[in-house]
């Protein structure tokens, strides 16, 4: 069963990228929706038989993979409580986002490409959650990488889709190289990649002091600090989020796949997963919590103030997982999973209900041309409120249970940065708030904008009130000409509800938004845990933020809830009451608001430090250290001395193929001779 | 066969089909098409003959085998050969790109055709009889001979400024085969006789040792080529035609790597202890400044070069790190990169017949037209950057996690190599295929046709297929490597004590 869970996606990539072009797009589509519905319903069955049930932990070995000297790695199915919680969030999203697909690219002519890139990200990331060793891990990590790039330029004529794509699999190689050189000094330390020998070496290794790049560092901490840098990359923690809010340049599907449900919570995946090597070392602990509560508060206030509803959301989703390495920084890993559960089921769905949405205004994606639309297309505006409820924690839906535990959990976690954690998550969870009514309220509410500029007049100067920011908007502005490229021509924008197809997902997401939290939280972090979880996470002797959470104050336990209010309130009196009050705070304010548009200047930091002196260095090494250094002094000056004596010398009538044969003819007399001399001796 | 063992049939089999080729006359196009026929079949001949000899092999075994030997030039000086592990792979890899090839010279040579497959015939000879050499003379001839046809398929068939490359080939190769020319006679002069397998288990001394390291490492970072002597090869690489980049990238380089295996690390074990901070210094200056380098390149088989050379620089680190990850990732590594730039020389060679231009800004939006290649080039630009399920991916693997155990700060160094190699490829890939098909010169350019799948599947499938299953390769040569490890360490071992008890 757990093979046909991992395999059948591999399957409809390879019908549908073999030979979707034969089959023509209909019948990819189906069979790739078909098998990944199978894959999921599965993995249902199996997190009700491994987790919820009793059956036992297993990691079966498919084949060898590498074997060099101590060195073996195996191709194998880890089945345990935490790889079947993480095949049933991929598989019913990828199941879902499947079945939505069939709606929302009925126009694109690449459907088969785009199905089979889903279900080969899908392929990739469940042998990223069923590894045995680092290294399927490492192959299912650059796998689902490889699927983000292919799906982030999927629309490969836009330039922006593309420089988004490669940006994405460049930062993310960033990250790899810190893991891949973790999965390095572990096998140096232990001889193995194999997860239980590594965990079984883990203690044995906490105290000890090794020396590596010219340092004297704990094994540990340096272990756990370079995997913690590949998972800063794929789940776009501070320094290296650059690329997740570039990579909304894919179609929205994707984004609801790949950048919100799944792949970018693989780097919370790993820490949880290799909770016994982070168990060893509460100073690495305390690092992951740094950068957790530092990304969720950063993207929190850069989302504040972004028009692109799809950026928004990309911002929100960095922003929740801080919050869930926020939890595993606290050593409290069930949380963190059961945050990314719950996550999985509203953020996809606020990114499906944002499809929707620009689905109904014809490829618009700026909230500040939209407005009005709950009358339009009442259903996906309840499924996007459905979606704002959970996010923001309202009581008894899903983000409710996972987050607020987690302010609790920073709020009595062990480590030097847990106060500096906790004030940023509070804050957060009020800039939450804030910014996801904001978008409601500005997509929903208020003016028609789009009916006052008619949809064929895109240009900016119908919202004349709001050019004088456009030109700090590098990003808002390739959305227009770039995103119509269906050609609707001059016709009226009518917003349309979208069809079934579209709108079941929403409506099974919505229950899990709903009710994923209230039914499962006594399995994650209740009073079934320990029955749940079994061996899959571990938690060292001294780790007891679990009991601890239980008795907070009661102002932290209610602080959430008040911050989600306040977010909320000034919200309705932003964009409701007083639709002035925004505009006049970014004048009053404007090198804040500046900051906070331009994304804290990352982008362009960056491109001067890294990829401008990249390149710099290419040509200096090209033209300056090749081209004068090295062939001037070598082979091009040598050659000129060379003629200039030839010249004066004598003319060899020859190519250089005989001076070569010469020289081979010259060392074979002397090799023979030589030998002759030998032996006649 | 003839009183000759199977290697000999391998060796000489390619000279048969060049015999009839030069039998033929006349320039009509029946003749031609005999010729191109001719070639390929005696190319695929030779391919399933080393398709047996790998099943009479042994892979559990480190000794030579399918060993013959003659007598040749008197006492001493003898015509043996032999494969063990790491040398058979390469074998195979010769005797599978070469039909390859011959295809995809198919319509791009027009001119002089029957030479221009005798070159690649004899070639063919050469590049396995290096191989299989197990006498330090025979292995000098093949070794160098190599250099002849190469020399001439770039100096013939080549493109424009192919005087300046072939020279430059050749000025470089000529200082190191020269020193080990005379590092050969001196070793001849201490054990009496050229034999490898005699030498393997002579002990120079440690002075004789590193003189003789320095002269063999100056002919085989040559070949690599490593950095700094490097930059013959995007010259000899931009004007070979295609099927000479493949076999200089896919066969030529690996010498090198393949010379450091057979005589550097086993006969001088002390110096190559000595030398290695030397090398992996170098490796690491390869990787970072050509990676760079590529970035910024304008003619698409120049940026392949470039990463080239970077790839071979993983190689010299992993054969220097002396571990079984490392020595076997090397190995590995070689055989894949083999594989893979082989292929994209090949992918650069399908547009190249197709527009006459290697300028990068001179494509894009292929994908439009031209979707199967677009897959082939994907693939392959994956390999090159090391992506896990690709071959690319083991021997990179390998050789940094063998680099690690011996020095941190190489494989602190390399290995951010992957994320410079990711650059170059993807943004070599996104201006060729993606964007807008707006270039009217493109928009009539076929897609790939039958013959060109024919050169780009077999390699395609073994890409995905050593990416999972690398074990034949690694299984093959692991018995040789552990058995190279061992002696390489007993006789630092041995040094060690000596040198202790001379105090």
């Amino acid at each position: 069963m757990y093979t046909a869970i991992v395999f059948l996606p591999l399957a409809g990539f390879l019908i549908a990228g073999l030979f979707g072009r034969q089959l023509g797009a209909r019948p990819s589509e189906i069979v790739t929706t078909t098998f990944l519905m199978i894959a999921a319903l599965l993995s249902w069955v199996a997190f009700f038989q491994v987790g919820v049930g009793q059956a036992p932990m297993s990691a079966p070995v498919l084949a060898n993979w590498i074997s060099s000297g101590t060195m073996k790695i195996d191709w194998a199915l880890r089945i345990d409580t935490l790889t079947v919680v993480m095949m049933v969030v991929i598989n019913t999203v990828s199941a879902l986002v499947h079945l939505y697909s069939i709606g929302y690219m009925h126009e694109d002519p690449h459907r088969p490409r785009f199905f089979a890139y889903l279900s080969l990200f899908t392929f990739a990331m469940l042998m990223l959650v069923t590894a045995d060793n680092l290294v399927q891990m490492f192959f299912g990590w650059e796998g689902v990488g490889l699927a983000s790039y292919l799906l982030i330029g999927f629309w490969y004529e836009r330039p922006s889709a593309n420089a988004a794509a490669i940006k994405a699999f460049v930062v993310n190689r960033v990250g790899d190289f810190g893991f891949a050189l973790g999965i390095f000094m572990l096998f140096a330390l232990t001889g193995s990649v194999s997860l239980d020998h590594i965990f079984a070496a883990a203690p044995g290794l906490a105290e000890k002091t090794v020396h590596v790049f010219g340092m004297d560092v704990n094994a540990m901490t340096t272990i756990c600090l370079l995997l913690f840098m590949g998972a800063m990359g794929k789940s776009a923690q501070f320094l290296l989020h650059t690329w997740l809010p570039d990579a909304m340049e894919g179609p929205t599907p994707v984004s609801a796949l790949i950048h919100a449900a799944t792949m970018v919570t693989a780097g919370v995946f790993m820490v949880a997963r290799l909770s016994p090597l982070f168990e060893t070392s509460p100073a690495a602990l305390n690092v992951v919590m740094f950068f957790g509560a530092t990304t969720a508060f950063f993207a929190a206030t850069v989302g504040l103030v972004q028009n692109d509803i799809k950026r928004v959301i990309a911002y929100s989703t960095c922003s929740q997982l801080g919050y869930m390495f926020v939890a595993c920084g606290a050593g409290a890993y069930n949380l963190a999973i059961f945050h990314l559960f719950t996550h999985a089921f509203f953020k996809a769905l606020l990114f499906l209900g944002a499809g929707s949405v620009i689905h109904a205004m014809h490829h618009e994606q700026d909230m500040r041309r939209m407005g009005g639309l709950a009358k339009h297309i009442p259903i996906t505006f309840w499924m996007m409120t459905i979606g704002t409820v959970a996010l923001t924690g309202f009581p008894l839906t899903a983000g409710f249970f996972s987050k607020d535990a987690i302010i609790e959990a920073a709020f009595v976690a062990q480590r030097p940065s847990a106060l500096y954690a906790f004030f940023l998550v509070v804050i957060a969870a009020g800039l939450t708030s804030f910014y996801s009514w904001r978008l409601v309220f500005m997509t929903f509410f208020g003016k028609e904008k789009w009916a006052e500029a008619g949809h064929d007049a895109h240009g900016h100067d119908a919202h004349a009130n709001h050019a004088q920011y456009d030109d700090a908007h590098a990003h808002a502005a390739h959305g227009h000409a770039a995103h119509d490229d269906h050609g609707h021509g001059h016709h009226k924008l009518e917003p349309h509800e979208s069809p079934n197809v579209m709108l079941i997902p929403l409506y099974v997401l919505a229950l899990g938004a709903l009710f994923a939290g209230l039914l499962f939280k006594d399995y994650f972090i209740g009073d079934q845990m320990a029955a749940f979880w079994k061996q899959a996470l571990y938690f060292a002797k001294t780790n007891k933020v679990l009991e601890d959470m239980h008795h907070v104050p009661h102002f932290v336990a209610m602080v959430a809830t008040y911050m989600m209010l306040i977010g909320l309130i000034v919200a309705i009196w932003f964009y409701i009451f007083s639709p002035q009050t925004p505009r006049r705070l970014a004048e009053s304010q404007r090198p804040l608001y500046l900051f906070l548009l331009n994304k804290w200047y990352f982008d362009e930091l960056y491109n001067l430090i890294f990829v401008r002196p990249a390149f710099w260095l290419g040509r200096l090494f090209w033209k300056g250290g090749d081209g004068r250094i090295i062939d001037g002094l070598g082979p091009n000056g040598i050659s000129a001395r060379v003629d200039d004596i030839a010249g004066r010398v004598v003319k060899l009538q020859t190519g250089y193929i005989y001076h070569y044969a010469f020289a081979m003819l010259v060392g074979l007399a002397a090799i023979i001779t030589w030998y002759m001399l030998g032996g006649v001796r | 066969m003839f009183g000759f063992g199977i290697l000999s049939g391998l060796i000489f089999l390619p000279l048969v089909g060049a015999a009839f080729i030069l039998s033929l006359r006349g320039e009509s196009e029946a003749v031609l098409r005999n010729t191109r026929w001719a070639a390929l079949l005696t190319t695929v001949a030779t391919f399933l003959l080393s398709l047996y000899a790998w099943s009479l092999f042994d892979t559990s075994s480190a000794a030579f085998q399918l060993v013959e030997q003659k007598a040749w030039l008197g006492s001493g000086i003898i015509y043996k050969l032999g494969v063990d592990g790491m040398s058979m792979p390469f074998v195979l890899l010769t005797t599978f790109l070469m039909p390859i090839c011959i295809l995809a010279s198919w319509e791009s040579i027009t001119t002089r055709v029957k030479e221009y497959m005798i070159a690649f015939l004899v070639l063919e000879t050469l590049m396995i009889g290096v191989f299989c050499a197990l006498d330090l003379v025979l292995f000098y001839l093949f070794f160098e001979g190599g250099l002849i046809p190469m020399f001439l398929i770039i100096g013939v068939w080549g493109g424009k400024n192919r005087i300046y490359a072939s020279f430059k080939f050749f000025l470089y190769t000529l200082l190191g085969s020269l020193l080990m020319l005379l590092a050969i006679m001196a070793m001849y002069g201490v054990a009496g006789t050229t034999d490898i397998e005699v030498l393997l288990k002579t002990t120079f001394s440690s002075t004789m040792q590193k003189w003789l390291w320095l002269a063999f490492f100056a002919s085989f970072a040559v070949k690599m080529p490593m950095w700094p002597v490097h930059t013959w090869l995007p010259d000899a690489h931009v004007e070979a035609p295609t099927a000479g980049s493949v076999i200089l990238a896919g066969i030529l380089l690996k010498m090198g790597g393949y010379g450091f295996i057979r005589f550097s690390l086993p006969m001088f074990p002390e110096a190559s202890a000595y030398f290695a901070p030397l090398v992996w210094t170098l490796s690491v200056i390869a990787i970072i400044y050509t990676s760079l380098v590529a970035m910024v390149q304008e003619d698409m088989k120049k940026l392949i070069a470039y990463s080239s050379v970077a790839h071979m620089g993983f190689v010299t680190m992993g054969l220097f790190a002396m571990n079984p990850q490392g020595v076997q990732g090397a190995i590995f590594q070689m055989i894949s990169h083999g594989l893979v730039s082989g292929a994209l020389f090949l992918c650069v060679g399908v547009v190249y017949d197709r527009l006459h231009t290697r300028e990068i800004s001179a494509y894009g939006g292929l994908v439009k037209n031209m979707p199967m290649y677009a897959v082939v080039f994907m693939l392959f630009t994956m390999a090159n950057v090391g992506l896990p399920g690709t071959s690319g991916f083991v021997g990179e693997f390998l050789t940094l996690a063998g680099a690690f155990r011996s020095n941190t700060w190489v494989a602190l160094f390399a290995t951010s190599g992957v994320i410079l190699s990711a650059a170059y490829a993807l943004f070599l890939y996104r201006r060729v295929i993606f964007g807008v098909l707006e270039k009217p010169a493109l928009m009539k350019m076929p897609d790939l046709n039958a013959r060109e799948l024919t050169c780009l599947v077999p390699l395609f499938v073994l890409t995905i297929y050593y990416g999972v299953r690398p074990g034949p390769i690694l299984d093959a040569c692991a018995p040789a490597v552990d058995l190279l490890i061992k002696n390489y360490q007993t006789a630092l071992a041995a040094a060690k004590t000596a040198a202790v008890a001379l105090h």
